[in-house]
């Protein structure tokens, strides 16, 4: 190994370190026994874990971003499959301009998106709930559920739908018999990938939500409340674990996407 | 003869052309049958928005009342009062340090993985993000853990006798919201980076190599070049989203460390001057997108596709 290379391993590894210094903490502190997060440590202690469980705001808050993680994930990864139906299986006028303008959320500001809307849901005098959370959530995910089923798409062969028109199957039956069984798995890893980015949004939801609140909002109200804070370092060592095991799911459906590039017959 | 082959080959190319219009026209339909329900969408919950957005900056708010008569004085308010202008230049310099940071963090890491990852290439991709997958909020507020006064890396540096009084410089300022910033984003700047040099063809470096370049002259006459395109996405990636974020100088940058959004936040929800808001917005907008403009058209001739 050269010398260069030599420096070039102990910059990852150091930088490495830098990306892990506050996801280590986590745990950390979540398991100290003293509510103030800060070092020396006291003692090992389960309490932050237990008083988890009997939070009654913590378990709506839970609830309502489960309703829009679910709701907005479903709702994002249908719009996705279409627009990106479209746009890897046909040409025509006006696809580029307005594709990209449906990936535009990805680059345009959280917060600018957020006040747009919170602009047109008052003018329009409508109340704030949980679907107004849903639709921005949606409005946010589309995009990576778009890139998800593009490479879906892309990786599946147009011979085969071909073949089952051919054989008599009507349209319907094609996409519901043949297409959708063969780019489940990016839909799969869309959902995943939809409810995670959901379950963690905090500007729009912030923005949009009324009075039930969401995970993040909830959390974002307890950072006023010193003697909350273990309880948040508890519930992101929770977060941490659940998004870890959503995650590795959708790497392995999205990877059976690319293998399965020639159905086993 | 009528049917000389001649003409028949012109009747069927004449056919050929018919189908070929049918199939885009039919395509057309398909296409645009299938793009309409995401299209609609973004039209009512994107376009609609920022338009009547952009309605509102033109106008007034007194307490409740919006008076609909069109004025600029919004426009006039963000430009020319000191503490809008403080907030703009410093959420651009913030942004801007950020983006510059995080790619040249990014850079070797993603080079390293690529070039001599070998067959741990998605192990290493894998562990990057891991500490990512955590409450965005919480990674900002451990920050201030690690940070603060009684903080984790004060703590240890004295632990250490490094130092004998704890740093303040590295709270509640700007540099609190670069360094979390500079952090939360990384995965953002390596896995575009990774990509682009992951699509480099190697026999290009053997090329390089073999026409007498030496490793720094390969690195920046092929690699780099040929990587513009990961290393341009990466810095669009981070500047534009960084611009508008509220919670990081909330969390970590106390009052000398606040940002436009903050500005955008307080006025929009707290203040009642939601045309204020609107301006300032929708000036943010423009000045992010004439800056990404111009940083894409100065690095265009990297752009090409090979």
């Amino acid at each position: 190994m050269s010398r260069s290379t030599k420096y070039l391993k102990v910059f990852a590894y150091t930088y490495l370190m830098f990306l892990y210094a506050p996801a280590l903490l986590l745990p950390i502190f979540s398991f100290n026994a003293s509510q103030v997060i800060a070092f020396p440590l006291t003692g090992f202690s389960t309490q932050w874990f237990e008083t988890l469980l009997y939070q009654k705001t913590l378990h709506e808050a839970l609830k309502n971003s489960l309703i829009v993680a679910i709701s907005s994930s479903i709702l994002a990864t249908i719009l996705g499959v279409l627009a990106s139906r479209s746009a890897t299986r046909y040409s025509f006028k006006g696809k580029q301009v307005s594709l990209t303008f449906i990936l535009a959320p990805l680059v345009l500001p959280e917060i600018i998106v957020g006040v747009a809307l919170l602009t047109v849901l008052k003018q329009m005098g409508l109340s704030l709930n949980l679907w107004s959370v849903i639709l921005g959530h949606t409005l946010l995910i589309m995009p990576f559920s778009i890139l998800i089923m593009n490479s879906a798409f892309n990786n599946f062969d147009i011979s085969l739908e071909e073949a089952s028109l051919d054989l008599g199957e009507n349209q319907f039956g094609t996409f519901y018999r043949v297409i959708l069984p063969l780019v489940l798995p990016g839909v799969i890893a869309s959902l995943l990938i939809g409810f995670t980015l959901s379950l963690d949004e905090f500007i729009i939801a912030f923005f949009l939500t009324g009075t039930e609140v969401t995970l993040p909002v909830y959390i974002w109200s307890l950072f006023r409340f010193p003697k909350q804070l273990a309880t948040v370092m508890a519930l992101g060592t929770v977060l941490l674990i659940v998004s870890l095991i959503l995650l590795s799911l959708s790497e392995y459906f999205r990877r059976r996407t690319a293998t399965t590039k020639t159905p086993v017959l | 003869m009528a049917d000389s082959p001649k003409s028949t080959l012109k009747c069927f190319r004449h056919r050929k052309v018919n189908v070929k219009f049918m199939i885009i026209s039919n395509n057309n339909r398909k296409g645009w049958r299938l793009l309409a329900a995401p299209f609609i969408f973004c039209i009512l919950l994107l376009a609609a928005p920022l338009t009547m957005m952009f309605l509102l900056s033109f106008w007034t708010q007194d307490y409740l009342t919006l008076d609909r008569t069109f004025t600029l004085n919004n426009y006039i308010e963000a430009f020319t009062q000191p503490v809008y202008q403080l907030l703009f230049s410093r959420s651009l310099f913030i942004s801007l340090t950020v983006t510059f940071f995080t790619v040249i963090l990014a850079y070797p890491m993603a080079y390293f993985i690529s070039f001599h990852g070998g067959d741990r290439k998605a192990l290493w991709l894998f562990l990057i993000t891991i500490p990512f997958w955590t409450s965005y909020l919480i990674r900002m507020f451990l920050w201030k853990v690690i940070l603060g006064y009684n903080g984790v890396l004060n703590s240890f540096l004295i632990w250490l006798e490094m130092i004998t009084e704890p740093l303040t410089f590295i709270l509640y300022n700007v540099n609190a919201v670069v360094i979390a910033l500079t952090h939360g984003w990384a995965p953002f700047a390596i896995l575009p980076i990774f990509v682009s040099l992951e699509k480099i063809d190697r026999s290009l470096l053997e090329a390089s190599r073999d026409l007498g370049d030496g490793p720094i002259h390969q690195f920046f006459r092929v690699i780099l070049p040929l990587s513009a395109p990961g290393v341009v996405g990466a810095a669009l990636i981070i500047f534009i989203p960084t611009v508008g974020d509220f919670i990081t100088p909330k969390l970590v940058g106390g009052p000398d460390g606040l940002m436009i959004a903050n500005m955008i936040q307080v006025q929009f929800l707290k203040a009642n001057n939601a045309p204020l808001a609107a301006a300032i917005s929708i000036s943010s907008l423009m000045i992010v997108a004439f800056i990404s403009i111009v940083f894409v058209l100065v690095n265009r001739k990297y752009l090409r596709r090979y």
